[in-house]
């Protein structure tokens, strides 16, 4: 077994016990990428010079034990959405193809402080919308469990290269599911802290009242390692919030007994693939065997949540992605006066998808129109933040699918922008509540394509997700299984 | 309909975008679907509910008005698209 399969814990413990070193670990990656990277196309940019460079100053600190960071000398890829300085960053958009940033995103920093390694910068759809990570301006990534099916998007890249142990983990960013769905879909896990756990100065801005930067892992405990790697109050974030970061890793004792978790039963209706059905409600009955409760609950706001954030997410997509205009960074058309400058510099850079996303955006928040949409969105949005409060009087935390099918074939949807929305019914609720949620393996269905369950936590309360999830995993073992990386 | 093509084109030029005469077709039919999938928010009653601001208590955030960056304008002009020794070179805006 290549050790670019190992998780981040067994990797650490094979570090600390000079067993194996850094540049041997990275170097295996490499090669990893090297073998399957044609088949995949989870990378973007790579950054194997520096990384063998952070490699060996990460065995030089281990030689001398200077760091305790579990991260040390640790191979880890990051979404093509973090500002990487020195390192190319795209968003996968052709307006930002050359951009080098002249600084660092603040989890960047905390992973460079830590003595991590970055392999490079994975594919996306363009600025993080999509759920297919076919947007991309690039070329589509293709999923390690079947190369004719979609990753799941918008962090598509970092699940399918976690998947294909092209790195030991990834970072990735969410705003309505982009950690969540490519995890399911990809059979790893994946974790959309709460707003405000995490920074996210140096992302690159899609919705701002919902964006949040999280882990794509191989298992749960690297999950928690991670996340308490990047948590916490930055000065740089002005949401981000002034809170202690627990240890996560201490709520994985395995003890379940007594948690109670909420079924929604909008969650389980028409539409659903019977088998997601079935395997998520398998793993409630694991959970319940190992002494959670199960308690019923309604969330009965829940089909109006895609048109709430089509509108809130497209409104303020536009405003962010309105500094696109060719004037400091980025691309920049030649033409007649400033008005075409622009118009046709952004006509150039951005793809179907994001025009698309700033015509709705632009148009919900134009004159006549923000109340009837963008203020009726936000008053809907507060109705369906107040289901879940009333929801976690009665629970824990709330077990749901991630996605109502696994992941579907590439170009199954392209010609449909609403279908593929609907493909994030089960995540968005929770970026408009601000919630943190987590999707983890619980299945495959009869074509072999992993199937992800999700935990949604109160606020701030990723512990007790994490403590569920990895009470679940310890009691299977989906996240054991290895893709075949074959057309099927 | 929910939209017309000259909304479209109205709504085009507020967002700075050049759209081709496809282009408009195809995102005029577009948002008309999309828009009366939105119609479904009429549904609900929200005349009494205060308009969501913020998913966790959160206060502003102040601090002191101090520079804890250094200025590095080559750093900054490296991406530019044009430029003039310190400055960034922008179309003529004034005849």
């Amino acid at each position: 077994m290549s050790l670019a399969a190992l998780t981040l814990h067994e990797a650490g413990e094979k570090l600390r016990s000079r067993e194996i070193s850094s540049v041997e670990l990275t170097e295996a990656v490499f090669q990893r990428i090297a073998e399957t990277d044609d088949k995949i196309h989870a990378y973007i940019t790579l950054a194997k010079d520096a990384a063998l460079e952070q490699a060996r100053r990460a065995d030089q600190q281990l030689m001398r034990n200077e760091i305790t960071s579990p991260l040390l000398g640790i191979p880890l890829a990051l979404k093509d959405n973090f500002l990487t300085c020195g390192l190319r960053t795209t968003c996968a958009s052709k307006i930002l193809g050359d951009f080098i940033p002249p600084y660092d995103a603040t989890t960047v920093q905390k992973l460079r402080h830590a003595g991590a390694v970055i392999s490079g910068k994975t594919n996306l759809d363009e600025f993080a919308m999509g759920s297919s990570a076919e947007n991309s301006a690039f070329f589509p990534t293709r999923n390690p469990w079947n190369l004719q099916r979609i990753p799941g998007g918008s962090s598509g890249g970092s699940a399918a290269a976690v998947a294909a142990d092209q790195c030991i983990a990834a970072l990735g960013t969410d705003t309505g599911g982009s950690i969540r769905q490519p995890a399911a879909c990809c059979g790893i896990v994946g974790l959309k802290p709460t707003y405000g756990r995490v920074s996210r100065y140096g992302i690159i801005a899609f919705a701002s009242s919902m964006d949040q930067v999280g882990p794509l892992t191989k298992d749960v405990r690297d999950c928690a390692m991670l996340l308490e790697a990047i948590a916490g109050q930055d000065p740089a974030d002005s949401t981000s919030v002034n809170r202690p970061v627990p240890r996560y890793t201490e709520a994985l004792t395995g003890d379940v007994r007594g948690i109670r978790l909420g079924i929604p039963r909008e969650y389980f209706v028409a539409g659903i693939q019977p088998e997601v059905e079935q395997a998520v409600r398998a793993a409630i009955r694991q959970l319940e065997k190992n002494g959670a409760v199960v308690e019923e609950i309604s969330l009965p706001h829940t089909e109006f949540a895609v048109a709430v954030y089509y509108i809130v997410a497209t409104a303020e997509a536009s405003s962010n992605l309105a500094r696109y205009d060719g004037m400091r960074f980025g691309h920049r058309a030649q033409a007649k006066d400033l008005t075409d400058t622009y118009m046709i510099s952004r006509d150039e850079g951005f793809g179907a998808e994001v025009k698309r996303r700033i015509m709705l955006g632009t148009y919900a928040l134009s004159a006549g129109y923000y109340d009837a949409y963008y203020l009726k969105a936000q008053r809907v949005r507060a109705l369906i933040k107040h289901d879940f409060d009333e929801a976690f009087k009665r629970c824990d935390v709330i077990v749901t699918p991630t996605a109502p099918t696994t992941a579907f074939k590439i170009g199954e949807k392209t010609e449909d922008p609403l279908q593929m929305y609907l493909s994030d019914i089960y995540t968005i609720s929770i970026n408009l509540a601000g919630l943190p949620a987590l999707s983890l393996p619980c299945g495959f269905d009869p074509d072999e394509m992993p199937i992800g369950m999700q935990i949604i936590g109160k606020h701030f309360d990723e512990s007790t997700i994490l403590r569920v999830a990895h009470g679940y995993e310890q009691a299977t073992q989906w996240h054991k299984k290895k893709p075949k990386m074959e057309d099927r | 309909m929910k939209i017309t093509r000259e909304e479209v084109q109205r709504v085009a030029l507020l967002a700075r975008l050049r759209l081709t005469p496809e282009e408009e077709s195809q995102l005029t039919e577009q948002l008309d679907h999309i828009l009366g999938y939105m119609e479904k928010l009429d549904e609900l009653d929200t005349s009494n509910v205060e308009p969501f601001s913020h998913a966790v208590d959160a206060v502003n955030a102040v601090r002191e008005d101090i520079v804890t960056n250094r200025p590095n304008a080559d750093a900054l002009l490296a991406n530019a698209p044009d430029r003039d020794a310190t400055y960034f070179k922008v179309p003529k805006i004034i005849e």
